[in-house]
């Protein structure tokens, strides 16, 4: 019996959330520093089992299966594979970044903290588990919180209206994926949520074609795919900005995770089927989000749309059911991930000092801001998908995996690279160059070191990734080869 | 020694990268240890390449310092560098120019760090296009080089000047001017990355050896359509962004605009070194990736060779802002680039007429040498129009005149370089331009006769601004009290002084440099 090492990931931010709540409301100081401890542990042990993963024997490590309901064929059953060890260590990134930048938010920091772990908790649960039921489970429970982190410590003017349309979104999501998973369940005769089991159930493919869109769109929504993505920027503009870096870095990531995982693994023939429809709907993503981001004046709904054109990338890659592709999607989880996270920490840092985000009113920020002005300035570069960076590295092979299928999407989609470079460009020029406006002069406090560390430490990455695609690109390529055995020879 | 012969490519091309991120860790406030710090840095790729000049061997073929390491297996590309005749002179170029535009930016004081950190990063930049034996690898270092230039343009640009972009919408020029450059570099390199998507897929390899061989020997068809099609529509998409960044008319007009707005040392820079990017593409990809399209379309390269020769002399002569006027004139001078390449295109690589060949071969060695002259005159160009701005505050021709008189070793220095644009016998320009229009005779002569003529408009326009600086009567505004023009001082002579050796040699004795550009020639293009 090895050390069940996904299981206390999974649970540490739980259980650090409970402790937290056992503190009196004024121990602001005991519950911030148990927060970033939670949050280096789970960074810590998430890196660990990142680097420990066996590229050499692939498939499914560290894995720990304990029985829950077993009249059901449910249990909780954990393992990462090349795809999800990525994203556990992401989810690890983002929660430390986010607490180390949220360190001074003084309204009940108590409560925020613990429902931000309790998401954090349902993002690990997901990525690390392999029974549906429990990937439905962990789901619901990162979404709930994310209501009341946007309710209440959320942008005051719209904050009411976003988390209850983001909230509603996903549960009618969710809600559409569970039908099609019970489906399964029903038809695999096997009485089992176990995934191992359904990735080989052989289901028709009829069947297939009927419940895949049920399943991929219904968790899609979360992963921002045209046209449900629409609670996707009010939800990130609205959510206080360690909530916002959670939401777009990782929690859109769930979205796709639980696309391919439940959706393209279980139902690969399916995924066959519709998988030009998804195609269509991520080629409007990519360029749509790009062209709506270029004529936002608010700088946090630019990041907001500019996510949702990042997203169709991923769900491209997922589409092409390539090698190429698919490994350009995984890596692009991760990249998008600690970009966006970079972003909207670099955008609340502004908005914390100018109280507000209308990009005319913005300006001459790299004076007082220079870390963050470079922060922004990388994210830009991997935003555009500038080489040498970890966009590139993500964005290329998807392209290489469009080209096998269709080059006419290809060519479109390239459009964006273009729309991106353009408008973020615009942006960093705007807000952080140029002259500062009067009313700003002096107001602009320097900021402090746990906010520097967590920009270096993100912009460090993708800079890294970018230069040196070996850190990434084989524990993905592993993930990818699964899914190709799955979806048939390829 | 061993470590490094074996790693002579990497050093040099990691150098200043290396240097850019010692120099983020100096004190800030302390402006002459960052500037010395970055000019002795920019010295060591310099002297590398010296060594690397020495060491190779130009008679043979392939490669010479080939290091080849893994990058990005999963799309079929690795790390690999190598040089030959043809990358080694730019190399020289770009290692040579960076240490002057260095020493001509010592009187930046704005945020000095962050600029000669993006200068270092920009040379990295430039020198991985050269050197990169990998398809993949030239777009990554083709792209990163954007990115420094962007900034150096929009934060050390000139202060002055709007521009206006709609119904009376103004923004700042350098702005506007750096937005454009890179809209357009990269809107230009679309179509190219899509290119070479598009052979990443077809062939699993981006090594440029396997790729010259496999692309020109595929037959049949390609994503439904006859290979041919697709061909000229990849070639095309190369000529394109190629085109834009050298530039050719009508990719041209971000150009002067960059220019205009960029600090003296990023005029420098984007003249000297960013130009020749692209008419390298030209030699490195266009030609040997697709010689029967380029024979097919040689035609029209040479007309929009012709037109940028011709329009851009024009434009010169109608400038009244002096550093415009040399921008223009880089349009004109890279035309001939340009016309050289087509030329070389027209007679082909499997023609058997000796004749031709021989002319397709000096039209090839022209264009090559008319990079690397361009290069130092430009450079220079740039610089003395920066010197003299930065005492006048002012580029308008019509505010100088009879200068000379005030500053006669300026005006030495700018007679000089200014002969070496229009081309005088003697110097560098009139030996590249000498032997692109004969060997373009043969095989283009009506478009040659034409370029002929522009370059009777070059001289004009040099003339022109020669005669407005320095000549006629003298402005009194700058010969009295705080405005009196001061002489050209010994650090801004420092800069010009290599620039002038180089250009008086190759003039007087051209085998020096033609001898490694012209084995590299034979050898690639026959």
């Amino acid at each position: 019996m090895h050390f069940p090492i996904l299981s206390v990931i999974v649970f540490t931010p739980v259980c650090a959330a409970l402790l937290m709540l056992l503190y009196k409301p004024d121990q602001k100081k005991a519950v911030r520093i148990t927060a970033l401890v939670t949050a280096g542990v789970v960074l810590l042990l998430s890196t660990i089992v990142y680097f420990s993963y066996n590229k050499a024997v692939a498939g499914y490590q560290f894995v720990e299966k304990y029985s829950w309901m077993p009249f059901l064929g449910i249990s909780l059953h954990f393992g990462v594979d090349g795809l999800s060890a990525p994203l556990v260590l992401l989810t690890g990134i983002v929660m430390l970044t986010g607490v180390m930048i949220s360190w001074g938010i003084e309204d009940r920091p108590r409560e925020f903290f613990a429902f931000l772990f309790f998401l954090a908790s349902g993002v690990l649960g997901v990525f690390a588990s392999l029974d549906l039921f429990m990937l439905f489970f962990f789901y619901e429970i990162a979404v709930f919180p994310m209501y009341l982190l946007i309710s209440i410590w959320g942008w005051i003017k719209t904050r009411e209206y976003a988390a209850m349309k983001l909230t509603l979104y996903l549960f009618i999501g969710s809600v559409v994926a569970l039908v099609g998973a019970l489906a399964m369940y029903w038809q695999s005769g096997q009485h089992t949520f176990d995934m191992l089991v359904l990735e080989h159930a052989n289901f028709p493919v009829s069947f297939q074609n009927v419940w895949f869109p049920f399943v991929f769109l219904g968790f899609a929504v979360l992963g921002g795919l045209f046209p449900f993505h629409n609670w996707s920027p009010d939800g990130h503009v609205a959510a206080p900005t360690a909530v916002s870096m959670f939401h777009a870095g990782v929690l859109m990531k769930l979205g796709a995770f639980a696309a391919l995982r439940v959706g393209i693994m279980l139902l690969p023939e399916g995924a066959k089927t519709w998988h030009w429809v998804i195609m269509g709907l991520a080629l409007v993503n990519i360029v749509y989000g790009a062209l709506i981001a270029s004529v936002q004046t608010d700088f946090k709904y630019v990041i907001g749309f500019s996510s949702v054109s990042h997203m169709g990338l991923v769900m491209m890659g997922f589409a092409t059911l390539t090698r190429e592709g698919l490994t350009g999607a995984g890596l692009q989880m991760f990249s998008h991930g600690v970009m966006t996270a970079l972003f909207f920490a670099a955008v609340g840092m502004v908005y914390d000092r100018a109280h507000t985000r209308d990009i005319p009113k913005l300006g001459g920020m790299a004076g007082p801001l220079p870390l963050v002005a470079v922060g922004v300035i990388i994210g830009s570069l991997v935003s555009m998908g500038m080489p040498g960076f970890s966009g590139f590295i993500a964005e290329f092979p998807i392209f290489l995996g469009i080209w096998k299928t269709q080059w006419v999407v290809a060519v479109v989609a390239a459009l964006s690279i273009v729309i991106t470079a353009s408008y973020v460009l615009l942006v960093v020029r705007r807000v952080f160059f140029g002259r500062m406006p009067a009313e700003l002069e002096g107001h602009i406090r320097p900021i402090n070191a746990f906010d520097k560390i967590a920009l270096v430490l993100l912009c460090a990455i993708m800079v890294g990734l970018g230069l040196f695609p070996a850190l990434m690109v084989p524990w993905v390529q592993t993930g990818v080869q699964h899914v190709l055995s799955l979806l048939g020879g390829a | 020694m061993n470590f490094l012969g074996n790693h002579l490519l990497t050093l040099i091309l990691f150098f200043p990268a290396l240097a850019a991120a010692v120099i983020f860790f100096l004190p800030k406030d302390n402006l002459p240890v960052v500037r010395w710090t970055a000019f002795a840095a920019s010295l060591v790729p310099f002297l590398l390449t010296v060594i690397l000049w020495a060491l190779f061997k130009p008679g043979q073929s392939g490669f010479q310092f080939q290091e080849q390491y893994t990058w990005y297996p999963a799309v079929h590309s690795s790390f690999h560098l190598g040089v030959d005749g043809l990358s080694l002179t730019m190399v020289l170029l770009t290692t040579l120019l960076t240490p002057l535009a260095l020493l001509a930016s010592f009187n930046i004081t704005d945020r000095l760090k962050a600029y000669m950190m993006l200068f270092l990063f920009l040379e990295t930049g430039m020198l991985g296009v050269f050197m990169a034996v990998d398809l993949l690898i030239f777009f990554v270092f083709w792209e990163i080089g954007l990115i420094p230039m962007y900034f150096l343009i929009n934060q050390w640009g000139s202060e002055k000047g709007e521009r206006e972009i709609w119904k009376g919408v103004k923004v700042q020029a350098r702005n506007y001017a750096s937005l454009k450059f890179i809209i357009y570099t990269m809107g230009g390199s679309l179509g190219l990355l899509l290119a070479i998507q598009m052979l990443g897929v077809l062939f699993q390899t981006y090594d440029l050896q396997a790729l010259y061989l496999k692309w020109n020997t595929l037959n049949g068809s390609l994503l439904g359509f006859p290979v041919t099609t697709v061909k000229a529509v990849a070639f095309w998409a190369f000529v394109i962004a190629f085109a834009v960044k050298v530039p050719v008319w009508p990719f041209h007009t971000w150009l002067p605009d960059a220019h205009t707005e960029a600090p003296t040392a990023g005029s420098m820079i984007l003249a000297g070194v960013l130009l020749k990017l692209g008419a390298y593409g030209f030699l490195r990809l266009v030609l040997p990736l697709y010689p029967a399209e380029s024979q097919h379309y040689a035609g029209a390269l040479a007309f929009l060779a012709v037109m940028a020769i011709v329009f851009g002399a024009f434009a010169a002569y109608g400038q009244k802002d002096f550093k415009r006027l040399v921008a223009y004139s880089s349009v004109n001078h890279m035309g001939f680039v340009l016309l050289g390449i087509a030329a070389a295109a027209k007679v082909g690589f499997s023609s058997t007429d000796v004749a031709l060949n021989l002319s397709k071969d000096i039209a090839l060695n022209g264009a090559v040498l008319q990079m690397f002259n361009h290069g130092l005159s430009a450079a220079g160009m740039f610089f003395l129009v920066g010197v003299l701005y930065e005492r006048t505050h002012t580029r308008n021709l019509d505010d100088f005149g009879g200068l000379f008189t005030l500053v006669p070793l300026y005006g030495g220095i700018l007679i000089f370089t200014s002969m070496a644009s229009l081309g005088l016998p003697g110097l560098n320009g009139f030996v590249s331009e000498f032997l692109v229009v004969r060997g373009s005779w043969p095989a283009l002569t009506g478009y040659t006769a034409v370029a002929m003529l522009g370059l009777l408009f070059t001289g004009a326009y040099i003339l022109k601004s020669l005669k407005q600086v320095l000549h006629g009567p003298l402005n009194e505004h700058w010969a009295h009290g705080d405005h009196r023009l001061t002489e050209i001082n010994t650090r801004e002579i420092l800069v010009m002084a290599p620039l002038m050796a180089l250009i008086l040699s190759i003039g007087i004795y051209p085998a020096w440099i033609l001898d490694v550009v012209n084995k590299a020639v034979l050898m690639l293009f026959h």
